[in-house]
């Protein structure tokens, strides 16, 4: 049994030994240019530089990648049993596998921390948690979902469902897949280990100067969102690979599923912007201990810098999180409402609209922090231009319902719900890019409910659809259905009872980022409460549902939905090659009920590129 | 270099291809952490830069990797017609050449008469840090290579290594060449 755990047994003792490379390296020459040879912010840097590098080594990059490097030869793959899941892997099944496992942990962790903010809430004249305390917890609630938002549907769904959508046996680099999952369990490290350090109370954002000044919890904090940025770019880089290259035979672009044209879109966004986040983090761990002065006023620095380099990342980085979203939805709806999708050929362009115009409207989360007037008409106008791509794509969804004949399963009730939330979400998003209504809504719980619209009603709930539309596929085993959809009812009635109300408080003038609030609020805090507590309860049943489908569960046959993509033309699971022999893609793949019409087959053996 | 015990279905011209691609791609990237770093020197200070910039020694390494990035060239292609002694000769003379703009860079730092604290000092350390941070990995990755040849594990058949490594070699030249060193030394 604990062999199991040899390779990370063994990529934590890598660590240490890399730590002490690191630190001690450090020590030296600080100790031969006259300083102590220890000091915590530095030391720790360069500590962690080596025990990355010694982690990741140690769990299984070096046995199958390192060891080339000098000429050796590489390991092979490990037993193909459920110890791999805890190895470097190559196989984008186990490494998908591996992400979702991780992503929906996270996201139960960081869903007790909501729970705990809305004890909080429930009083705000004897709140729970003094106010420090409360930042603490606000702030690792927010980078924990925002680490579930941009890499659970991407790195769960995206790898292991987009070889199989196209027809590949693997993603085009499959060591750096591996790479890219076994950067993150540091990521969880660092944010655990940071709360020893003080943690820190300056939101997901971590906004300079406060996050110049906080405790040395911060210098983690950096590290680590600078590590899940790489495995988040090298990501990106290895899905537009696939996508590129891979593709099935007669697979042409438009013939290309959405959800993997979904993928392709916001790999381009992770693979650009995604180093502003890091060079913005960068830039304040040299301030901290390089003593350089970008955002110290007082040396000449500009802390609004920080707000544009941050933001120039963390806009587009929410299409990170919703185009997947969408990519999931519009797959979603043509096999459920037996209809060919609506406006494929439209939908793509709102996807790449919405590429092309992402960077160009982060100034509007910095309405009101103090720059240039002349620049607020502008995001202004960027800002409402690119709800146009956006809207493209709601309406191929909506057209794609219309006149369908749905068939209510759980994953079509998740995709459903998250069209219902995400319309809500996109219509109040609009005050917030008019500068007038910002400035009175800026930091009010009005933005807290609008962004939670858009990536919990909206990407969450994606998130949920495509786990109970892959689930068969990915196990072999069917979950319960009603359980199923008591889970989503509870979580849409728990939702919106949560976040509707919060639009009332934010223009009641309810600030967000505070630990307590105006008295004459609480009545409402306290159904919001309520309600947050029955969203909280709708996870346990979707737990146990999981729990006694993978052991109790019946066998699911290889194509439950009857669709028509690729990856349900094999068998659940999957074998390890995918497919026996590479398919062939003769048609569309979301033609519902046109005569005649096949989206791809596998040859038979020996008759190779002839219909089976 | 890519082979895996699950390997994917692609011909060495496929795989050759889908890893030039992964590294341009790389290059994208790694472009716009350098385009956030020379943001801030045009946000901070506008174009000025303070008179005592060491011009000639900014000149001198400029020059330096210029002609290493010829010599890197001159040996992907003798390594490519299979003249391994060449080659070898050329990527000793871009490793030498590399080490050279290091100390460069280490006199740069010790003899600079600006203050790291000062807006265009923050500028000018954080960006030819990361500069050099990423030429250093550089020189790693070219002497690894340069093991490699030598041994014959990369032969003008299995030209991958190489091939990445001059590349990468030249994409970080190019920024110095083309971007860093105007913004820093010559506006």
């Amino acid at each position: 049994m604990w062999g199991a755990f040899h390779s990370i047994g063994r990529g934590l003792l890598w660590a240490v030994l890399g730590f002490a490379v690191g630190a001690g390296g450090l020590a030296i020459v600080r100790l031969l240019t006259g300083h102590s040879a220890w000091s915590f912010e530095a030391s720790f840097s360069l500590g962690y530089l080596g025990a990355l590098a010694g982690w990741l080594m140690g769990v299984g990059m070096w046995e199958r990648w390192g060891r080339t490097w000098f000429g050796l030869p590489a390991a092979g793959e490990g037993p193909h049993d459920w110890r791999r899941y805890l190895t470097f892997t190559t196989d984008h099944k186990v490494i998908g596998i591996q992400y979702l496992v991780t992503f929906i942990a996270v996201f139960l962790l960081s869903g007790l921390l909501a729970m705990l903010i809305r004890v909080q809430m429930l009083d705000p004249v004897h709140p729970l948690l003094d106010p420090g305390t409360y930042n603490r917890v606000m702030s690792m609630h927010g980078i924990l979902m925002i680490a579930v938002a941009v890499a659970a549907i991407i790195g769960g769904f995206g790898n292991y469902v987009i070889p199989l959508l196209i027809g590949a046996e693997d993603m085009a680099f499959p060591r750096l897949n591996a790479l890219s999952y076994w950067l993150i369990p540091p990521v969880a490290i660092l944010l655990l280990l940071s709360q020893a350090f003080g943690g820190w109370d300056s939101g997901w954002t971590a906004y300079a100067p406060l996050s110049e000044r906080n405790a040395s919890g911060q210098v983690l904090f950096n590290l680590a969102i600078i590590t899940f940025g790489l495995s988040s770019i090298l990501g990106g880089l290895n899905f537009i690979a696939t996508i590129i290259h891979l593709r099935a035979r007669g697979m042409g672009w438009a013939r290309l599923p959405i959800f993997a044209w979904a993928i392709f879109i916001t790999s381009w966004i992770a693979l650009l912007y995604t180093q502003f986040f890091a060079a913005a983090l960068l830039m304040v761990q040299l301030d901290r201990i390089a003593g350089t002065s970008f955002f110290k006023s007082a040396a000449g620095g500009a802390p609004l810098l920080y707000q544009h380099i941050f933001w120039f990342y963390s806009h587009p980085a929410v299409y990170v999180m919703a185009l997947p979203a969408f990519g999931i939805v519009l797959e979603i709806l043509p096999h459920f409402a037996r209809k060919p999708l609506f406006a494929y050929r439209w939908a793509i362009a709102g996807f790449l609209g919405i590429l092309l115009m992402s960077g160009g409207v982060w100034a509007h989360h910095m309405f009101v922090a103090g720059m240039s007037e002349t620049l607020l008409a502008p995001f202004l106008v960027t800002t409402e231009i690119i709800s146009i791509p956006t809207g493209l794509v709601f309406l191929s969804a909506l057209g794609t319902i219309w006149m369908g004949r749905l068939w209510l399963r759980p994953p079509m009730l998740f995709a459903l719900g998250m069209i219902f939330n995400f319309l809500i979400g996109g219509i109040t998003g609009i005050f917030l890019a008019d500068v007038p209504t910002d400035i009175a809504l800026h930091d009010t719980y009005f933005v807290v409910a609008h962004f939670h619209y858009t990536i919990v009603g909206g990407e969450i709930f994606a998130l949920f659809a495509a786990l109970y539309y892959w689930f068969p596929k990915m196990t072999g085993r069917l979950y319960h259905e009603r359980l199923a959809q008591l889970h989503f009812w509870l979580m849409l009635i728990g939702f919106n009872g949560t976040f509707l109300p919060m639009f009332w408080l934010g223009l009641h003038g309810m600030n967000r980022r505070i630990a307590t609030y105006p008295v004459q609020l609480q009545g409402v805090n306290e159904v919001v409460s309520l309600m947050a507590f029955l969203l909280g309860l709708s996870f346990v049943f979707f737990v146990a549902n999981m729990g006694y489908a993978l052991l109790r569960g019946p066998k699911a046959a290889a194509n439950p939905w009857a669709a028509r993509t690729l990856e349900w033309q094999v068998a659940s699971p999957p074998p390890l090659e995918n497919f026996p022999r590479p398919p062939v893609v003769t048609g569309h793949p979301y033609d519902y009920g046109v005569p005649g019409s096949a989206h791809g087959v596998i040859p038979r053996e020996g008759a190779a590129g002839t219909l089976a | 270099m890519e082979t895996t015990t699950h390997p994917v279905a692609a011909t060495p011209a496929d795989r050759l291809a889908i890893n030039q691609l992964g590294l341009w791609l790389f290059f994208a990237s790694e472009a716009m952490l350098f385009a956030a770093f020379i943001t801030a020197r045009f946000y901070l200070v506008g174009v000025w830069r303070p008179a005592t910039v060491n011009e000639p020694l900014g000149a001198a390494m400029t020059l330096a990797l210029l002609l290493s990035s010829a010599l890197a060239y001159r040996g992907l292609r003798a390594f490519q017609r299979g003249d391994r002694p060449t080659a070898l000769r050329s990527l000793r003379g871009t490793l030498l050449l590399g080490c050279l703009f290091v100390v460069g860079v280490i006199i740069e730092w010790s003899t600079a008469e600006f203050s790291i604290v000062s807006p265009y000092g923050t500028a000018f350390f954080s960006t030819t840090g990361l500069h050099v941070a990423h030429l250093i990995s550089g020189l790693i990755i070219l002497a690894l290579v340069s093991r490699l040849v030598r041994s014959g594990h990369l032969s003008p058949e299995r030209p991958w290594g190489v091939l990445a490594a001059v590349r990468y070699w030249t994409f970080v030249d190019a920024l110095w060449v083309l971007v860093i060193y105007p913004v820093l030394y010559l506006l």
